[in-house]
């Protein structure tokens, strides 16, 4: 049971239906468990692939305009894969007053995609989020689990480097 | 038996800084002495303090090592543990002490602080409720088990607990609603959706003392008659969730959760709802939209949540820190205790989460009614660099900015209210001369604008036309009649949207028009943003008198937009510039000016 599904140009990937069952299989039944459901297919694919969506849909007997509406409300839910590194700019107060946005255009300019892209080659998506909370170490940016903090735009070439 | 205990800041705020790395490398160090079995090593809670981070506390010594790193532990475990000495060199040091100071009695930024809601963090295990039970946890719990709910509410109410997730509203009064609404099914929710930019007490809570939460929602639910309970947490807050999720088992296996709990007949059952990244969700009705699964809209009101709320049930829906609150009114004589603190209109203490162009980054907990003052400089340790003070934040994206000239406004809900902020849940950025106004409220209106819902048109429409506002004035091209444009308009959006979030969205930009409004018509007549934020608006020049030609910003500017030889004084050449600020932030003679488009002298100061 798996369907091929074109997620990008070059990019095919194998959807494994029977995995999405597994995984939604403790919230049948309950409606309001829709979103952990998709959290936990988003989890195992890293972003929502449709045919996955379409099986939860059917399994869970929601219509898929009832999830597509949940799922592009919340910031949480990806509808495209994304790169092997998210980059994460911490927009919260404290690190905009310190000159987050001078690190965001600076990681702007070195990958030449904007917040929310990723890079053709799927190494990197940069993302905003609100706030991390290390406010201690403003402006601030999470590259997967990795924070680096007290950042200038001059520091930001090498760190990126160092992810290949 | 261990000798001593050795707290690690397990937080968030320490974790970025590396705290798990100390971990290892004290591991390592004890290993290496063979003497690992001596000591019981805790990744604890948040002690507040993040700017010195990672941290570790030595007891029963009560030894505060701060801003350690992986090889200090050697030093450390050699000197202090086998030892018996203290390392100076890792001990809290700062221009507000003339010493190294040990600990909480000598170190300024908890001299002023009140422990109630942070009592337990970074002095308990969060992941032994032993220890939460050692410190007289659940007692209050088990006193309300032989109350009866009017009491309960009652004396929620006498203690003049106001709910800490910004509006005030009185905990006993919204308890007592809910618990006087009739069905059979009632719920207890904890608004754990923290989403005020900048602000990070609720999750240093329920990382450092999940437990004082559960509790709290107990008592809340044997007050009000209700046998479920949510707790609606970011799903940024993965630690935060991890410890709720070990402290729901434990209370479980200890028959502290679940059926007839205690023989006292009364049954409660606790689930964690992860939320999915939506700002509008910690409006309570949208939350409560979110948790049934739905799109996290808001709803008008009434029917209030007290009488139609989770599922069109009687649900009380409360902050982390209120419910953190609880068990200290509840407990025996808790009330007498709680009222002794505060000011008049707002008792108990507050824990705020200061963060921005402050020495002292951290969380601290103060009693209410202290002043800005004391906050920002015998707390926080004054401002960074020390440039002058110009602003705070109070109440993120739905607060107002502070002003410097009411520096000694008391902290409490009324003041701030009047002062055109709110309490909020608890942030408070610290903002200096390198700040500015228009830019920060152009910040805050574009984070409220993307997080609107949609649901209704004012927020939708309103946010967006103002922000283009505050985008034209930034860019240079305001007009003289905006400011009247943008008062008009927000103030419609104030009196029109259907919820907190659309209500309170143009604070940010009614307070800074009203004690900044020099600043905005600077912008718009003079194009010229001084603080050198609005890119458009200013130069960075070198000041040739002072240069010494040091090199220094020519190596960090990263367009190669300097140029000058060494010993001589650098250029800054406009047209490669991007005004990105590395130069600024590496000058030590202090000789780059922000001066205005076209203009050769510097206005800033």
């Amino acid at each position: 049971m798996s369907t091929v599904v074109e997620t990008r140009e070059a990019v095919t990937e194998e959807i494994d239906l029977s995995k999405v069952d597994s995984l939604i299989e403790p919230y049948l039944g309950k409606k309001e468990m829709v979103i952990p459901a998709l959290q936990k297919v988003q989890d195992h694919f890293g972003y929502l692939p449709r045919p996955a969506v379409e099986r939860v849909s059917k399994q869970m007997r929601i219509p898929l305009s009832r999830i597509y509406g949940v799922a592009t409300f919340y910031a949480q839910f990806k509808m495209k894969p994304r790169g092997r590194y998210i980059i994460r700019v911490c927009k919260g107060t404290a690190c905009h007053i310190q000159g987050s946005p001078k690190i965001a255009e600076r990681i702007e300019d070195i990958l030449s995609i904007e917040s929310g892209e990723t890079t053709d080659d799927l190494r990197f998506t940069l993302e905003e989020v609100a706030c991390i909370g290390a406010c201690a170490l403003a402006p601030v940016i999470m590259i997967n689990e990795n924070p680096h903090g007290r950042l200038t735009p001059d520091k930001v070439k090498d760190i990126l480097d160092s992810y290949q | 038996m261990y000798e001593k205990h050795l707290m690690i800041c397990g937080a968030t705020g320490c974790l970025s800084s590396g705290s798990s790395q100390v971990e290892e490398a004290l591991i390592e160090e004890l290993e290496k002495h063979g003497i690992k079995d001596k000591y019981r090593l805790v990744m604890g809670g948040c002690p507040g303090f993040c700017e010195v981070g990672p941290l570790i506390v030595v007891y029963p010594d009560e030894v505060f090592y701060s801003r350690l790193k992986p090889k200090d532990m050697a030093e450390l475990v050699e000197k202090h543990l086998v030892g018996g000495e203290i390392v100076e060199r890792l001990l809290y040091k700062g221009p507000d002490v003339d010493a190294p100071a040990r600990f909480y009695d000598t170190i300024p930024f908890y001299a002023k602080q009140k422990f109630n809601v942070l009592r337990n963090s970074g002095l308990i295990d969060p992941e032994s409720i032993d220890e939460y039970i050692m410190r007289g946890g659940y007692r209050a719990f088990t006193r309300a088990l032989n109350m009866d709910s009017t009491t309960i509410c009652e004396e929620v109410k006498q203690a003049g607990l106001r709910g800490r997730g910004g509006a005030g509203f009185s905990t006993g009064l919204k308890w007592e609603l809910t618990y006087k609404a009739p069905s059979s099914k009632k719920y207890v929710v904890c608004n754990a959706d923290e989403g005020d930019p900048g602000a990070f007490m609720d999750r240093s809570i329920l990382e450092g003392d999940p437990h004082a939460i559960l509790e709290g929602m107990l008592i809340c639910g044997r007050a009000i008659g209700a046998d479920e309970g949510y707790i609606y947490c970011r799903a940024e807050y993965p630690l935060a969730i991890k410890r709720l999720k070990t402290a729901i088992e434990d209370a479980e296996r200890y028959g502290l959760l679940g059926e007839n709990i205690l023989g006292y007949g009364f049954n409660f059952k606790m689930n964690i709802k992860e939320g999915a990244g939506a700002f509008v969700c910690g409006e309570e009705t949208a939350l409560l939209a979110s948790i049934e699964g739905k799109r996290g809209m808001p709803r008008p009101r009434p029917p209030f949540p007290a009488q139609s709320g989770l599922f069109g049930k009687p649900t009380t829906i409360n902050n982390v820190e209120t419910f953190a609150n609880v068990p200290l009114i509840v407990k025996e004589g808790g009330v007498d205790e709680f009222v002794k603190v505060g000011t008049d209109g707002s008792k108990g203490t507050k824990v705020f989460a200061l963060a921005g162009k402050i020495r002292n980054t951290g969380l601290c907990e103060v009693p209410m009614g202290i002043t800005i003052r004391e906050i920002i400089y015998d707390v926080g340790g004054g401002i960074k660099g020390g440039r002058a003070f110009k602003a705070v934040q109070a109440g993120g994206p739905s607060g107002g900015c502070i002003p410097d000239e009411l520096i000694d406004l008391p902290i409490d809900y009324d003041s701030l209210n009047q002062a055109g902020a709110i309490m909020g849940s608890g942030g408070l950025v610290v903002m200096d001369e390198r700040t500015c106004m228009v830019d920060l409220a152009r910040y805050f209106l574009s984070f409220t604008q993307k997080e609107s819902c949609g649901k209704c048109t004012p927020c939708r429409e309103g946010t967006k036309r103002m922000l283009e506002i505050l985008n034209r004035i930034s860019e240079g091209l305001g007009k003289p009649e905006d400011l009247d444009t943008l008062d008009s308009l927000a103030t419609s959006i104030k009196d029109s949207s259907l919820c907190g979030l659309g209500q309170t969205c143009p604070n940010p930009v009614l307070s800074t028009i009203r004690y900044f409004r020099n600043e905005y018509e600077e912008h718009i007549e003079e194009h010229f943003c001084r603080a050198g934020v609005c890119k458009e608006l200013f130069n960075y020049r070198i000041d040739e008198e002072k240069c010494t030609g040091c090199t220094a910003c020519v190596k960090a500017c990263p367009v190669d937009a300097i140029k000058g030889e060494k010993k001589e004084p650098h250029e800054i050449i406009q047209e490669l510039c991007t005004r990105c600020g590395s130069c600024i932030e590496k000058c030590r003679q202090d000789c780059i000016m922000i001066t205005p488009v076209g203009s050769e002298a510097d206005v800033s100061n």
